[in-house]
């Protein structure tokens, strides 16, 4: 038997409102290991013959929520979040830290399924080697604490009543939806612990679609055996000890790049956009770290490295806003890109996006956008319901992150994302609001920009251009490797931060748990490859609402190419012939056609026959 | 309490507004005593009812070891040398009845149903605290046992511990977490 998994998946049909077990072939858990790689896998078998028909909200998609086998062994505790995305039409492997997936693994299952849609609202609750679906009536419309609060007593008190175990049971792990997800926002996260999301991919509306607020779970056995002990151990020692080295990533989190990757590599969002570089000295981490923070080392499960800082405001106006940090995307997202350089207004905006379920990085480049478009006199103060979103005024980006969640006058639209709210926008106003946009294939770009050329952002914005997760900072294709070490993390399911430390040996830690051998340049060249030529078809194929267009749409969004304006890269820019020429370059370096289309010879290299059927229909 | 019973004695002292929530001393406890790693079977548990508000959860080792008296099998001692709880398996019913004494409901059931499992101070060496301090989180620290009156205090349910401790951490806001 497979060693490292629990060895089955829950299934869920909540239409016929069943409940059954899978096992997987051995064969595909090999070569897809977990997390998104075997989401991947499931979706295509599944859905791939009428992937342009399949709508992500309808009840005929999937909601995946998938361990990997080093889930609970290396620190970060996170659980991968698939289906066909509402976002991009594609597919996302989408993780979030917390306590749920080991709580899963410990209950005797890899992962869960859920297929169908409730009549009503409901709940998933997963015990030792069964579930049951249980009425959310009274969770529906509750934002993310009180969710946890209503979920945390309720459970308590079933497993009291139903377990003759004495004594005290610790809080079940839980995964849930705030109300934007409820709402079907396409910039919705799948949320835990109040301020964790899984938020590239929209599944928060995914599981709004389906009527579930949340999926929880309370396992009381072991995490699985794994193939050898001694040497998981002295991998787990390895690992304390790279953290203990990480001392900038332990002691101030992603929380330092706040003030540097505005200051140092211009490559931080101001404005929507409209720059990349602010020299503004109250973004330092020590202002949020003497203000702010009430815990300097917050962890999920397992983790040495504890990035996450608990922010919490307990007087002045803004008092009784709690966040993680906010972590550097969030600092930019809900802070410098929306004109906001005080740590204040920058944790109640995180907390208010965190609350409502809103993705802090999709929902507030929605955010941004809006407020441009009011900048603009695009959007007026009666489209905003009364709302002025100036840049700065963190009380009224909190009432616009409501508009959105809740989908009130424009907020309606706006819930759409950022692309196909700019498209919709375009045509009520009569101006093209597509400049305003940055964004990738309805998937909105992480806080890396790549103008400066000294940011995180792959040259030229080709990382993003090119990824099969769009707009996603953590899966950028930079070439001429690609993307599919990006899937890594994704599938054996651990944090990319927490790992970074021990990334020389993931291999052997996968080997010591599973007893499986992988080469590094076996997953690179093929298993992680395999990964990304799925996702690449699947994104390609899109539909049914949006088809995305290579050659126009592996691109930059406007913004892009306009020259920074401020700062010491002033005037940095690629331009559109340099870009293209590069992408040429970067189709081929991948396998794919001039076209951008994965090769005949590639797929079926890689054993991809299927998928290179659904390709013939695109290729010229 | 005479100092020759205490000499060489630890204790594992615990300051909840550090606990980063990490669960090192969970899987380090499960590691120790189960030889796997296993949440639900570590003798210290982290609740977790309010994010954020993690509490590390063992045996203080009370002066008069109510959980040991209130025992009906003799199931309970204390180590003469650590002054642990001993848990004699082969003996235990698994009954509650010492749950139900502890003042801080510390004690609990095996998931196996069929013991109750209590720390045993890793034999004088706390495998939970020492990860704790590697890593510099200090949320349990081992020190030399002196004689002190304020470990018994330490008996506190979670329930306790999570209201406390929300308040200090979220002031007002509290109100509506706990």
């Amino acid at each position: 038997m497979a060693r490292g998994y629990a060895g089955k998946l829950l299934e869920v049909d909540l239409s016929r409102e069943r409940i059954w077990e899978t096992r997987i072939d051995e064969g595909i858990l090999r070569q897809y290991v977990g997390g998104r790689g075997l989401a991947v896998r499931i979706l295509w078998d599944r859905l791939g013959k009428k992937w342009r028909e399949i709508d992500p909200l309808g009840a005929s998609n999937l909601l995946l929520a998938l361990t990997g086998p080093l889930t609970g062994y290396i620190g970060g505790g996170r659980t991968c979040i698939s289906g066909k995305s509402p976002a991009s039409n594609g597919i996302v492997g989408s993780t979030v830290a917390g306590e749920f997936p080991v709580e899963l693994k410990c209950a005797g299952y890899d992962g869960v399924i859920v297929s169908g849609k409730a009549k009503r609202p409901v709940y998933l609750l997963v015990t030792d080697n069964k579930a049951e679906i249980r009425s959310a009536e009274r969770l529906w419309g509750l934002d993310g604490k009180q969710t946890i609060k209503a979920i945390n007593w309720e459970v308590r008190e079933l497993l009291q009543k139903a377990e003759l175990r004495e004594g005290l049971h610790k809080e079940p792990g839980i995964l849930y939806i705030g109300p934007a997800g409820e709402k079907l926002s396409r910039v919705s996260s799948v949320m835990a612990k109040w301020s964790h999301a899984a938020g590239y991919g929209a599944y928060g509306a995914v599981m709004g679609s389906k009527k579930l607020k949340a999926l929880v779970a309370k396992g009381s056995g072991p995490l699985p055996d794994v193939d050898d002990l001694k040497r998981v151990k002295e991998l787990m020692e390895d690992m304390y000890e790279a953290a203990l080295d990480s001392w900038q990533t332990r002691f101030w989190g992603t929380g330092a790049g706040g003030f540097r990757t505005g200051f140092e590599t211009s490559s931080e969002p101001v404005k929507n956009w409209q720059e990349e570089w602010h020299g503004e000295r109250s973004m330092g981490v020590v202002n949020f770290e003497t203000k702010m923070w009430v815990k300097r080392y917050w962890s999920d499960y397992g983790c040495p490295v504890a990035c996450e800082k608990l922010a919490c405001i307990n007087h002045g106006p803004l008092a009784g806003a709690i966040t993680d940090n906010p972590d550097y995307e969030l600092q930019a997202y809900c802070g410098t890109n929306l004109g906001i350089f005080e740590p204040e207004g920058n944790i109640y905006v995180s907390s208010i996006v965190d609350d409502l379920g809103l993705s802090g990085i999709n929902g507030a480049n929605v955010m941004g956008f809006a407020a441009e478009l009011y900048q603009r006199g695009i959007l007026t103060k009666e489209d905003l319901g009364g709302i002025e979103p100036r840049w700065g005024d963190a009380k009224a980006m909190g009432e616009l992150a409501k508009l959105i969640a809740h989908r009130r006058k424009i907020g309606k639209v706006l819930a759409e994302g950022t692309y196909r709210a700019a498209k919709e926008i375009s045509r009520i106003k009569g101006v093209d609001c597509m400049p305003y946009a940055v964004q990738f294939k309805g998937i909105e770009v992480g806080a890396h920009g790549m103008r400066s050329g000294l940011g995180f952002g792959a040259p030229m914005g080709l990382g993003y251009a090119l990824s099969s997760q769009g707009g996603d900072h953590t899966s950028q294709a930079k070439p001429p490797a690609g993307e599919a070490e990006r899937t890594m993390g994704d599938s054996l399911v651990f944090c990319t931060i927490g790992t970074r430390l021990v990334t020389d040996s993931i291999w052997e830690f996968f080997t010591a748990v599973t007893g499986w051998p992988m080469k590094h340049e076996d997953w690179l060249k093929v298993n992680g490859n395999r990964i990304v030529q799925i996702q690449r078809a699947a994104l390609l194929l899109g539909g049914p609402d949006i088809v995305w267009n290579p050659s126009t749409d592996d691109e930059n969004p406007q913004r892009w190419y306009t020259p920074l304006p401020t700062g010491h890269k002033a005037g940095s820019a690629p331009t559109k012939k340099e870009f293209l020429e590069a992408r040429t370059k970067a189709y081929a370096d991948f396998g794919w056609d001039e076209e951008g289309i994965p090769t005949s010879e590639l797929l079926k290299r890689l054993g991809l026959e299927d998928v290179d059927r659904s390709m013939k229909g695109l290729r010229k | 309490m005479s100092t020759t019973t205490t000499v060489g004695r630890v204790w594992i002292a615990r300051d909840y507004a550090k606990c980063s929530g990490c669960r090192l001393c969970e899987i380090a406890c499960s590691i120790e005593h189960e030889g796997k790693i296993w949440p639900e079977a570590s003798r210290v548990r982290v609740f977790m009812q309010v994010p954020g508000v993690e509490i590390p959860h063992l045996c203080t080792q009370c002066s008069n070891y109510p959980c040991v008296k209130a025992c009906p099998s003799e199931a309970l001692s204390v180590n003469e040398v650590t002054g642990a709880v001993m848990v004699a398996n082969e003996k235990c019913t698994a009954c509650g009845v010492c749950i139900r004494a502890c003042q801080g409901k510390v004690p609990h059931l095996h998931p196996d149903k069929k013991r109750v499992v209590i720390c045993d101070l890793c034999g004088g060496d706390p495998k939970c605290a020492k990860i704790c301090t590697k890593m510099r989180f200090d949320a349990l620290l081992v020190f030399p046992r002196i004689p002190a009156v304020a470990y018994d205090l330490y008996a506190k349910s979670p329930d306790e511990l999570t209201v406390n401790l929300a308040y200090k951490l979220y002031g007002e806001k509290a109100k509506e977490l706990v």
